[in-house]
């Protein structure tokens, strides 16, 4: 059990893994983990769409869990496990999503796209052999205004193929 | 040949297209104010010396951005339109 | 299922090597791992945060402003107002890049004087230590404001008596001042033949009258500015901007700064579509880094971005059209009332040019509005106007058709407007490709496939984007291993670094990774204009042509001093420097860059252009297929096919996201997007879950084929691309619940609840037993 201490100026203390590293800061009770992710700590990849749970740009792994960042507060995540998007890519190059992204030119402006990986790799970690109904289901969380997501859902089913095999 | 826009054609008499004689564009609206007094000040910013922002000119068929320094050959069609405006 | 190349139609024969492939964007790594910087990203040492204060009414006077409660507040170190900013010379203009704009205008606009003129108007600014502390700030500055009545739809605006929202605001008619009071800012009209005996003549005439809500350009990222004002007088500002340099310029402008003294440094921009081209937060945050000498960061809300940037406008647009008794079209009349929002300026001008720009009619006259209303200042989207319009326009041509007994699509095609046609507003066509994008419609697999099943209906329709050319600016510098490094100034929302460096690579035969993009802000870089209009793969592209020829030209003196020959004895083919008669000596490019130092060092090409012959439109022709739910109203798009114009298509993967992407938003558009207004005039679904735009869930796969009639007016015969697809999803999808259900839908966006009072009104409407 970590004993939380309230710092500087009331601020509380929290300890946390993201992705895979030992974190902890100081924060406001009201500061979301969003706020904190992009300005305390510097995890910029995360991306701030609505800050009302709308756009899913700013979605995270909680435990395993997919969420928006901007709806859970930073003091929530005390003594849990983040993803973000900084941690998909592993040692020897990009996750299998990341890279169909490119090939398929997934993206446009880039600025959905975290959120998109980070949750189409949650959806393929539950069901690594989703239809395309499954896939438009699971991402409808995801608002992309660019690319009309034909070359999302299509990186994604390529990308469960190439996790599968 | 200058093809007057509708909304001017009270200047020249109903006449929608009137044969006008220059090298550029200037010379052209120079010419059609000696023709139709009225002329220049409604296609000209006299102090910056150039076509009113909200109007275009377009010189065979394609819109120029050289403005009044824009040539003209003798056989040339010239257009006023309005010009693209804030989008 | 898998693979995500669409098909490709192509009329030229020019063979490339790197023009037409797919590589990979060069910034693409960086994007897909989060590294990537955008506007919002921006973190400096020592920085501010700020908020803006916003009307709560949609037209108020006012009285006075209180700022001292909130200055009084721990952690705030700055509140400004409109009376920071330099007094302003009514008449005073400034070329945005995309058109002319009032510098008063735009500097109201930014922090309201007198009068605040939509909900969401900005007021103050404030800068705090924490974006929460200037929060709290901003709810204790007090606002003294007299609540005028609003004025939020184009026709009740219009009316005689209608509350005014500038009071010296008189109609122009082109040059002319009417001076007529009114919210009516301008009247133009375009005339082509005789229009009244045309009609008069007619075998068949059709009439429709649509009505179209503002819309947004619904960009994921919102607007946001970093400013620091640093103590010698330089201005650095980090925004995410479809144009540093304008942004420079609108600055300059509303601050009475010279350029000289402001850096725009472009991050990466999360989506625009127009909605980037004007600034809004970088002059407050400006005012607030001078006043704290710190930096400033500024970031909307979403509810910020949906009250206070650029929708879209809302119209009213009526259009006849007759034919002849062959189908021929014979006349076309069109009135065209935009909503212009706070200020003039609605893109109407671009309507009208678009509005009959996809037929060849002898005869037309089309009057157009521009109408100031209480709704946020209207600024582009996306082939700004043409959607309205067409939505208007094919349905009248669907009308045509069934009146006549002809199939709608070959209606089109007998009347496409082919090159040397003269346009409504006076411009004569190039080579276009409207009619080979609806001859390729007419043959493609999904037109000719039947549709069955009830309530099931297809529709066909086309838009039109003109397409702009402007300024643009590359530089490229050859490394020693032969690699170029290119700075290039147009802000990439699309993969346009990798469009520009393919281009670049072709003409001096080198791979499309032998190049390193980047974006240059304003002092690294030539003056660019915007990106929009679809000029970047055009505009920009050719810049990077125009530098690889001064690269080329470069080398082939180094080639000559290597082999210690004349200049005129050297030769570039096929990426290799070769001599001419002498056939042992070549070099290819990275053998020769190896050369470089040793003879006369670096070799940087140039290239700017401004071309204004040659840009050349884009067409796209929709084919839909849909089913609607008699009960509900709701409307299923089942199948989805855009046709479109890229005259040759540099990167075809990203051509097909343009196309697809603005098919989408069409789709949204046409369906359920729109501001609700209440009775005040304040917007009542400003954000992502009331104003609702397409996900996943609501689509099928976009088809796409990429139709290539070359450019004559480009090196490699592009035409931008990123525009056209947007404007015909609306009038396509109307064309096919007509044919679906028999319901006439002349209202956008076309609900649920439209459909079954339309349904109704056509007396097809399924009773549904209660319970």
């Amino acid at each position: 059990m970590i004993e939380r201490t309230l710092g500087d100026m009331g601020k509380i203390h929290v300890q946390c893994v993201i992705n895979g590293d030992e974190k902890e800061f100081l924060c406001e009770a009201r500061e979301s983990l969003l706020e904190v992710l992009r300005e305390g700590l510097g995890f910029t990849g995360t991306k701030e769409g609505c800050n009302d749970g709308n756009c899913g740009a700013c979605s995270v792994t909680l435990d395993g869990v997919l969420v928006d960042s901007c709806l859970v507060l930073a003091v929530e995540v005390q003594g849990r496990e983040i993803t973000t998007v900084e941690g998909l890519a592993i040692a020897d190059g990009l996750h299998p999503l990341q890279q169909k992204f490119l090939e398929h030119a997934s993206l446009q402006c880039g600025i959905c796209t975290p959120g998109f990986l980070v949750a189409s790799k949650a959806l393929l970690d539950q069901n690594p052999d989703p239809t395309e109904h499954q896939v438009r289901h699971w991402l409808a969380g995801n608002l992309c205004r660019c690319t009309g997501y034909d070359k999302i859902v299509r990186a994604v089913l390529d990308a469960a193929e190439t996790v599968r095999s | 040949m200058v093809w007057i826009p509708s909304l001017m054609q009270k200047l020249t008499g109903g006449a929608e297209q009137v044969a006008v004689t220059g090298a550029t564009v200037r010379q052209i609206i120079n010419e059609l104010e000696a023709a139709y007094p009225g002329f220049r000040a409604r296609l000209v910013n006299e102090e910056e010396d150039r076509l009113r922002p909200d109007v275009a000119v377009a010189v065979d068929g394609e819109i120029s951005n050289e403005g009044m320094r824009r040539k003209v050959g003798e056989s040339s069609e010239v257009n006023f339109l309005p010009a693209m405006s804030g989008g | 299922m898998l693979s995500s190349h669409g098909e490709i139609r192509s009329f030229g024969d020019e063979k490339y090597k790197v023009v037409g492939t797919r590589p990979i964007r060069h910034d693409g790594t960086d994007k897909v791992t989060g590294r990537a910087v955008y506007g919002g990203d921006t973190r400096l040492p020592g920085m501010l945060y700020g908020q803006v204060l916003r009307s709560p009414h949609a037209h108020a006077r006012i009285r006075s402003i209180d700022s001292s409660k909130a200055e009084a507040l721990d952690g705030v170190k700055s509140v400004v107002t409109a009376a920071d900013l330099p007094p302003t010379a009514s008449d005073e203009m400034v070329d945005l890049g995309e058109g002319p704009a009032r510098v008063k205008f735009m500097r109201d606009n930014i922090l309201a004087t007198d009068k605040v003129l939509y909900r969401g108007h900005a007021v103050a600014g404030v800068a705090a230590t924490s974006p929460h502390i200037a929060d709290e700030a901003l709810s204790l500055i007090e606002v003294d404001y007299e609540v005028l009545p609003p004025v939020v739809t184009v026709l009740e605006a219009m009316k005689e008596g209608a509350p005014l929202i500038h009071e010296d605001l008189t109609t122009m008619e082109l040059g002319e001042d009417t001076d007529k009071n009114s919210n009516i800012a301008s009247h133009m009209q375009h005339t082509l033949g005789d229009v009244e005996q045309a009609m008069a003549g007619a075998h068949l005439t059709a009439e429709f009258e649509v009505h179209t809500s503002s819309v947004h350009q619904g960009y994921i990222e919102p607007q946001n500015a970093t400013a620091f004002w640093n103590q010698d007088g330089m201005l650095t500002i980090w925004t995410s901007t479809q144009g540093a340099f304008t942004a420079q310029r609108q600055l300059g402008a509303i601050l009475g700064v010279p350029v000289a003294r402001i850096k725009v440094v472009p991050q990466e921009i999360g989506g625009g579509f127009g909605g980037k081209i004007p600034v809004y937060l970088e002059p407050v945050a400006s005012l607030l880094s001078r006043q704290t000498g710190h930096p400033v960061k500024l970031i909307m809300s979403r509810a910020d971005v949906f009250e206070a940037t650029g929708p879209t406008p809302g119209s009213y647009i009526r259009v006849t059209m007759g034919v002849d008794s062959s189908g021929k079209l014979v006349a076309a009349e069109a009135y065209i009332a935009f909503e212009a929002g706070g200020y003039p300026g609605s893109p109407v001008f671009a309507a009208a040019m678009c509005v009959f720009a996809c037929y060849d009619i002898p005869n037309c006259l089309v009057d157009f509005y521009d109408v100031v209303v209480n709704k946020p200042r209207s600024f582009a989207y996306r082939a700004p106007g043409s959607t309205h319009v067409a939505f208007a326009v094919e349905k009248v041509m669907d009308e045509l058709a069934a009146k006549l007994g002809v199939d709608a699509l070959e209606l089109r095609i007998q009347n496409a407007a082919t090159e040397g046609m003269r346009r409504s507003d006076g411009i004569v066509y190039p080579r276009i490709g409207c009619k080979e994008c609806l001859e390729v419609a007419r043959d493609h697999d999904h037109f000719k496939t039947p549709l069955e099943g009830p309530n099931r209906g297809r529709g066909v329709a086309v838009g039109y984007w003109f397409n702009i050319g402007f300024k643009s600016s590359v530089t490229a510098s050859v490394n020693n291993d032969g690699s170029v490094n290119l700075v290039e100034g147009s802000t990439d929302i699309g993969g346009t670094r990798t469009s520009i460096a393919m281009q670049f690579a072709e003409t001096l035969g080198l791979a499309a990774e032998d190049i390193n993009p980047s974006v240059g802000d304003t002092s690294a870089i030539g003056y660019t204009d915007v990106t929009g209009g679809s000029r970047v793969t055009y505009a920009t592209g050719w810049a990077a042509y125009e530098a690889a020829q001064d690269v080329k030209a470069q080398m082939l003196k180094r080639v000559a001093m290597v082999w210690e020959v004349e200049d005129d004895e050297v030769e570039f083919d096929d990426g290799v420097f070769r001599h001419k008669t002498d056939a042992s000596k070549s070099l290819n490019f990275k053998e020769l860059a190896a050369k470089l130092d040793d003879t006369g060092g670096p070799v940087v090409g140039n290239g700017s252009v401004d071309p204004a012959a040659g840009v050349g439109g884009s067409f796209c022709v929709n084919i839909v297929d849909l089913e609607v739910d008699p009960e509900t109203g709701k409307v299923d798009i089942l199948r989805f096919t855009a046709i479109q114009d890229a005259g040759k298509a540099i990167h075809p993967s990203y051509v097909e996201g343009q196309m697809q992407g603005g098919s989408v938003q069409g789709i949204g558009w046409g369906l359920n997007e729109e501001y609700f207004f209440t009775d005040e005039g304040r917007m009542a679904n400003s954000s992502f879950l009331d104003y609702r735009i397409p996900t996943t869930l609501d689509l099928p796969m976009i088809d796409t084929v990429i139709v290539e009639v070359p450019n004559p007016g480009h090196p490699f015969g592009v035409r931008g691309v990123g525009e056209a697809s947007i404007a015909p999803p609306p009038a396509a999808i109307a064309c096919a619940i007509k044919n679906a259900v028999g319901a006439q839908l002349c209202v956008l966006p076309m609900r649920p609840d439209r459909i079954l009072a339309a349904l109704d009104e056509a007396g097809d409407r399924v009773s549904v037993a209660a319970g």
